[in-house]
Formats: structure tokens, C-alpha cells, sequence
């Protein structure tokens, strides 16, 4: 752990942006951006989950694999840990606060099966991050997850009344964008 | 055996944890909802269009069960939709008449004048930002079919003169057309109405007639005409009561110079 946290949060935001350069996620990035309202909700539930699910992997991986010996289990108990943490997260937002579930509820079940919540996790455990860097990289790559959502949900809008060939309409200059923008981030990848 | 026991141990605690967990917390955090609302929610025909004034058909269904919206508030879906919402409720269902979208515009591309040729985005809204349209006339459709492309039940048709066609049978007067409209060309009507004034131009007569064969110059002759008084004048534009209309057609057989005889359509 050389580098400043400076330079770590600039990674885990930018330069190893998780949606442009290591493409974990990339259901809700070509699925929700069609609209800057969705993009913006989801990738509030992503934070807020995937701050909650990295550090209780990382617990549950220091705490139970690590001392039994059983890192081969490691796939199916962060799968588990995350459905069941985020079913409880409905459950308490739909009691506590009725707003917020209107806001994030129907993202939630979503994230679920979301690439960048359990690959997160697991990066974490790879890189052999201590609690406090753990924390920072779950809460910082989310904030890059929410960047990119929000560029893309921009452009998405701008497609909307742009003369488009209805052969590349829809999901395919979805996909070409998203490469594009993914070739740009390539440009920071020096930094660091 | 040691390994495989330590596996299966730690995966059984932690997954019973997690359902022990679930199941108190499901207790715990127990949100009583109305089973009525997704019945009602059922029975809604789902395209979420936002005609109703809600921001889904899920919103619409909460509301009509609460009894904030009527039986009817699904002006998409009809009177059979209407009908299974009060079977839901066991109430009985008001018959609304069914409606229809019109638009309001007969000047096509070969009876209205342009000031200049539009090339940007192909979209209304964004031709009406500049110089406030192509149109000479400004209250005219654009005919880029904003419209046709928002339709959610795909019932508007851009026809060859540049005017956009509703497909009676599909629409279901949910109103997104009226909204997405820059000039509010279409308007929802009764589908039983039977003469309306299909021209949107509160201009002067004199800067009507130079500029669009089509377009009411609200001479005012139809007002005359009409025995039941249904015709008004407002702002050199005549509109039609539909509920005082009885189709006689006395009003669009006095139209001067045959020009607004072609606003005026006759349903069967």
C-alpha cells in the first residue's frame, strides 16, 4: 500500500473506472441509462449497497473463510451474503422511509444480480485491502460507477432526437458508445 | 471427511443465518399492502402512458383504491378496463364515453407556406426553437411527428402531405400526443363528435389567407349558420360545442370560398 489515498481514490474512480475499464456492471449500463432519472437512482442504490456489501464480505471473508480455511467457498458465500443483505435492505427502506423506497426500490432487486456489487467484493479480498481501504474503494469505485452511468444517461438523452439509422437505434450504438467512452478512459490508464 | 463437514457447516450457518435474519426482519419490517392494488394493477393495461395524471399505471392503481382517482381514471384502457377495475372493487363502473385524439391542422405541405427549409433535428420541438418553426403559419403542424413517435399505442401515422394521421381504432386518448405537441395541434374529443373546426390559427383572416388554403379566417359565417348555436368565434378561430352539435352541416356548407369547408369533417 504505496500509493496516497489521493492517487487510490483517483483510481478507483477513474483510471480503473469499473464500468469503462474492467466492464463489471454493464446490465444497468446499457439497460438504465435510457433516461438521466433511472441512471441517477441507480446508481444511488449501487452506492449504497455496494459500500454495505463489500464490507461485509470483507468481515465474513477475514472472520469465517480465512480462519476455517474454505477461500474456495469464497464465490458462493459473497453470492449469498449480497441476495439476502439486499433483501433486508428493502425490507428496512420499505418501513423506515416510503420516499426512498419510491426512489431506489425498484433498482434494488436489480442490483442483486449486479456484476460490480460481487466483483467489488471480491477485488477487495484479491488486492488484499485492509477494513479502511475496503471501505474507501467500495464507497469511491460506486462514485465511478455513478460517473459513468451519468455520461452515458447524458448522451442517451441526446440520442433521443438525433437522426439515428434504424439500423444502429437502440442497443447497438448503445454498445458502440459505451466502447467509445471505455477507449477515452483508456487514455488515464498511465496515471498511477 | 474433515474439510467437507467444515464446508458444509459454515455454508448451512451462514445460509440459515441469512434466512433467520430474513424471516425476523420480514416480521419486523411488515408494510401492510392493499392486495386490491395489484389487482387493480392487473387489470391496467400497463403501458405506463401517464395519461391518467399518474406516473404509472402502478401509481394509477394505488390511487384508484385509495379512492383519490375514479373507477374510470384509466382513459387509456376504456370503458372494459373500467369495467374490471370496478369488478375488483365491487363497485359499479360510469360509462365515460370514449375519446378520441384529432388534429387540429389541415394545412399539409402543399396547402400551408414554409418561411424556410428545415434541416436540424428531426423533431418538433427542437424545429420550434428555431425561429419558432419553418411554418409561416405559427400555430401549424410542423409535421416531423413528435407526435407519431411518442404515441405509446402506436396509433399516429405520418401521412404523405405531412400530416399525422390517428388510427381511431388504437387511440386510446391517453393525451401524450396534446403533451409532446409544441403547438398542441391534437386535442382529445368525444369519438362521437361530429363537426369540429380542425384548424389551430388565431390569426387574422387577411395573414390566414396568404399564407395556408386551409386555415379558418373566423369570418364568422358558420356562427350565423349554425341554428343550434353551437359554433363560437374566438380569437378569428371557430370552435364547435360538441355537445350542442347535431351535425346538420349547415355551417361548413356556408364556408366561404370552399376553404373551410375542408376543416370541417363529418363522423358517421
Amino acid at each position: 500500500m504505496e500509493q496516497s489515498w489521493f492517487m487510490f481514490i483517483l483510481s478507483a474512480i477513474i483510471v480503473n473506472n469499473i464500468l469503462l475499464i474492467r466492464f463489471l456492471g454493464n446490465c444497468p449500463f446499457l439497460g438504465v441509462t435510457t433516461a438521466m432519472d433511472s441512471a441517477l437512482g441507480m446508481s444511488a442504490a449501487c452506492i449504497f449497497v455496494n459500500v454495505l456489501s463489500g464490507v461485509l464480505c470483507w468481515i465474513f471473508q477475514k472472520a469465517v473463510l480465512d480462519t476455517l480455511g474454505l477461500e474456495y467457498l469464497q464465490t458462493l458465500a459473497f453470492i449469498l451474503i449480497i441476495a439476502g443483505l439486499v433483501q433486508f435492505v428493502e425490507m428496512v427502506i420499505q418501513k423506515v422511509s416510503p420516499a426512498l423506497y419510491r426512489a431506489l426500490g425498484i433498482y434494488l432487486p436489480l442490483i442483486t444480480t449486479n456484476c460490480m456489487i460481487f466483483g467489488v467484493a471480491v477485488l477487495n479480498i484479491r488486492e488484499d485491502y485492509d477494513f479502511m481501504h475496503t471501505l474507501v474503494y467500495s464507497i469511491f469505485t460506486a462514485v465511478g460507477f455513478s460517473m459513468a452511468m451519468v455520461i452515458m444517461a447524458g448522451i442517451r438523452e441526446r440520442m433521443l432526437i438525433a437522426r439515428i439509422p434504424k439500423l444502429l437505434d437502440g442497443v447497438p450504438l448503445g454498445l458502440i458508445t459505451a466502447g467509445m467512452i471505455g477507449l477515452t478512459f483508456y487514455g488515464l490508464a498511465g496515471i498511477s | 471427511m474433515g474439510p467437507i463437514v467444515i464446508a458444509i457447516g459454515a455454508m448451512g450457518v451462514l445460509g440459515l443465518a441469512l434466512s433467520v435474519i430474513l424471516g425476523v426482519a420480514s416480521k419486523i419490517f411488515y408494510v401492510y399492502v392493499d392486495p386490491r392494488i395489484t389487482q387493480v394493477a392487473d387489470v391496467l393495461p400497463g403501458a405506463n402512458c401517464g395519461g391518467c395524471g399518474y406516473a404509472g399505471c402502478s401509481d394509477c392503481a394505488a390511487a384508484i383504491v385509495e379512492g383519490k382517482a375514479p373507477v374510470n381514471a384509466c382513459k387509456a384502457g376504456g370503458a372494459s378496463v373500467a369495467q374490471a377495475v370496478a369488478g375488483v372493487l365491487g363497485v359499479s363502473a360510469v360509462a365515460a364515453e370514449r375519446e378520441v385524439a384529432r388534429i387540429f391542422c389541415k394545412g399539409d405541405s402543399a396547402k400551408a407556406e414554409r418561411k424556410f427549409k428545415y434541416m436540424g433535428i428531426n423533431d418538433c420541438r427542437a424545429a420550434m426553437l428555431v425561429s419558432g418553426g419553418d411554418k409561416s403559419c405559427s400555430y401549424g403542424c410542423l409535421g416531423l411527428g413528435t407526435c407519431v413517435a411518442n404515441c405509446p399505442f402506436g396509433a399516429l401515422s405520418m401521412g404523405e402531405d405531412g400530416l399525422p394521421r390517428v388510427d381511431d381504432e388504437k387511440c386510446t386518448a391517453c393525451g401524450t400526443c396534446v403533451k409532446v405537441c409544441p403547438r398542441h395541434i391534437p386535442k382529445v374529443v368525444p369519438v362521437s363528435q361530429k363537426v369540429a373546426s380542425l384548424c389551430s390559427s388565431h390569426d387574422v383572416g387577411k395573414l390566414v389567407k396568404e399564407i395556408c388554403e386551409a386555415g379558418c379566417l373566423g369570418c364568422g359565417l358558420c356562427k350565423k349558420a349554425c341554428p343550434e348555436k353551437a359554433v363560437e368565434v374566438v380569437k378569428f378561430l371557430s370552435v364547435v360545442d360538441a355537445a350542442k352539435c347535431t351535425g346538420c352541416g349547415k355551417c361548413f356548407e356556408k364556408c366561404p370560398t370552399g376553404i373551410i369547408q375542408s376543416l370541417v369533417f363529418t363522423v358517421v
